[in-house]
């Protein structure tokens, strides 16, 4: 995931945030501008789009009926998958999903999942036989840089605004009725990233800042400021009172992050 | 599986195999039992069984691949058909693909990647029988593999996980505790250089749960990185008494 630029450039990137600078004038601790809108799809059963700066994640959801896993009978299955399409980048590639696009689905993934963000119980029709499947797909459609937080927010956003068909259940068939309840959602888990450079902990990394950082820490906390998912990334380490500092500030992000959420 | 909600601590404070909450599985390793690889080891964990060979360096294929400035790691993390209960497909799932990167990058930093340019290194793990946190069985036995294959590294990485169960913070998750637990935090530690190279979660932990879960996993791992140093020892004692 990466494109190339100079050294120079990389070494003013370095320089300029051990001394607690950014290029583009944000403090380590800020974010680019987030814009949300919701409901963009109208084929989809729930869609978002969020603008990370120039980052752009595009995420529907579709729902369809289901068999659930044997392990849970009682609830409905959620899927998550991440296409990084070619036109968001000159370092994507049409084909099979590759390494850093099941990495970004499975972070996603964790994050609505651990968190118990939907209550997949009620997604239930027939215990063991029946249930809604979710499928949230995460369509990147401009790269510049932090695509797991831009995408878990894009998911969040989406399920938010997704609509469950009402059914009814006649002679042991389940018929889909006409209209909708909305999807129900416990949680609105916010993703905060870490790109860890020249030793200092910066958020919402943009693309070249990306490719010079040394490791990437991604946490997922839910509106009662616990954690429910981890993921470091990248071929650096960290200390654990960075990890410590990194849990702390993104409570603090998420909680600003999640005010942008209508629910 | 089962559905019935278990205790996962008794009354005694037990767990289910008898462990006591801050204590690891039997660790059984092995190192040098691949003859032909560069360099291999074996690790036996409670029920996890996982060998782990290290091939290179060895020129770029393919060879675009290979970098002007360093070297290049390769690790494929796989699990055996029958290493679960129920068949997995020998086919990479998402997750392998996942822990695969994961794990690979939990082992860069303490290679000195920078001495060998345009060259590539391949790590193969194979877990031959799964038994909860194997990623961190995994690159346990990978770096000391790397280690025997004389890879020039800043240090070992030892790996081991801790969680929550039944409200109680606990140290080496196997299987069942994994399941139905709820949390598990996977850490590797460069246990010289005080370097977290490995972290995940998932669960749900406040703030204070989690601070003392990866406390008491990187206990876990300077435990685990004492037998690492046994096991290289071991092997490399029994090579000069054979030289003799």
């Amino acid at each position: 995931m990466s494109s190339v630029i100079t050294r120079v450039k990389q070494k003013q990137i370095a320089q300029a945030i051990a001394k607690g600078k950014r290029l583009d004038g944000r403090d380590l601790a800020d974010y680019r501008e987030i814009k949300i809108e919701q409901g963009i799809i109208e084929r989809a059963e729930g869609s978002a789009r969020i603008l990370l700066g120039k980052t752009e994640v595009l995420v529907g959801t579709k729902i369809e009926l289901g068999e659930p896993f044997p392990d849970t009978p009682n609830e409905g299955v959620l899927t998550v998958n991440a296409e990084l399409v070619p036109l968001a980048s000159s370092t994507f590639e049409p084909g099979p999903p590759d390494e850093n696009s099941i990495e970004l689905a499975r972070i996603v993934d964790r994050g609505i999942r651990e968190s118990k963000a939907i209550d997949t119980e009620k997604l239930c029709i027939e215990p063991g036989k029946k249930v809604f499947v979710i499928f949230v797909d995460v369509y990147v459609l401009n790269h510049d840089g932090n695509l797991i937080d831009a995408s878990a927010l894009a998911a969040v956003a989406a399920l938010l605004n997704t609509k469950m068909p009402n059914y009814e259940i006649k002679e042991g068939e389940v018929k889909l009725k006409p209209g909708y309840t909305p999807l129900p959602m416990r949680k609105r888990p916010i993703t905060v990233t870490f790109a860890k450079i020249s030793d200092k902990l910066v958020v919402d990394a943009w693309l070249e800042e990306e490719q010079v950082m040394d490791a990437r820490l991604s946490m997922a906390i839910d509106d009662d400021g616990n954690i429910c998912a981890i993921q470091k990334g990248g071929s650096g380490y960290f200390t654990v009172q960075e990890i410590l500092d990194a849990a702390k500030m993104a409570r603090e992000k998420s909680e600003e992050i999640r005010k942008k959420l209508k629910w | 599986m089962s559905q019935k909600t278990e205790k996962l601590i008794d009354k005694k404070g037990l767990r289910l195999d008898g462990r006591k909450p801050d204590e690891l599985r039997p660790i059984k390793m092995e190192v040098g039992i691949l003859s032909n690889a560069e360099g291999s080891a074996y690790i036996e964990q409670g029920k996890n069984k996982i060998l782990a060979a290290v091939f290179g360096p060895k020129e770029m294929h393919p060879k675009h691949l290979a970098l002007p400035d360093r070297m290049v790691i390769r690790c494929r993390y796989h699990m055996a058909p029958f290493s679960v209960q129920e068949r997995k497909s020998p086919s990479p799932s998402r997750r392998e693909i996942e822990l695969s990167k994961v794990i690979r990058e939990s082992l860069e930093p303490t290679v000195f990647m920078e001495y060998y340019p345009r060259t590539g290194i391949d790590v193969f793990i194979e877990v031959l029988q799964a038994d909860g946190s194997t990623r961190c069985a995994s690159i346990t036995a990978a770096s000391v593999a790397m280690a025997d294959a004389g890879i020039p590294m800043r240090d070992l990485v030892a790996a081991c996980s801790a969680g929550k169960v039944d409200d109680t913070i606990i140290l080496d998750l196997m299987d069942a505790e994994d399941k139905l637990g709820s949390a598990d935090v996977p850490v590797a530690l460069m246990p010289n250089h005080n370097a977290v190279t490995l972290l995940q979660m998932d669960g749900i932990l406040t703030a204070e749960e989690f601070e003392k879960t990866v406390s008491l996993a990187l206990e876990g791992c300077q435990k685990i990185y004492a037998m690492q140093k046994e096991a290289l020892k071991t092997r490399y004692v029994s090579v000069k008494e054979v030289e003799e």
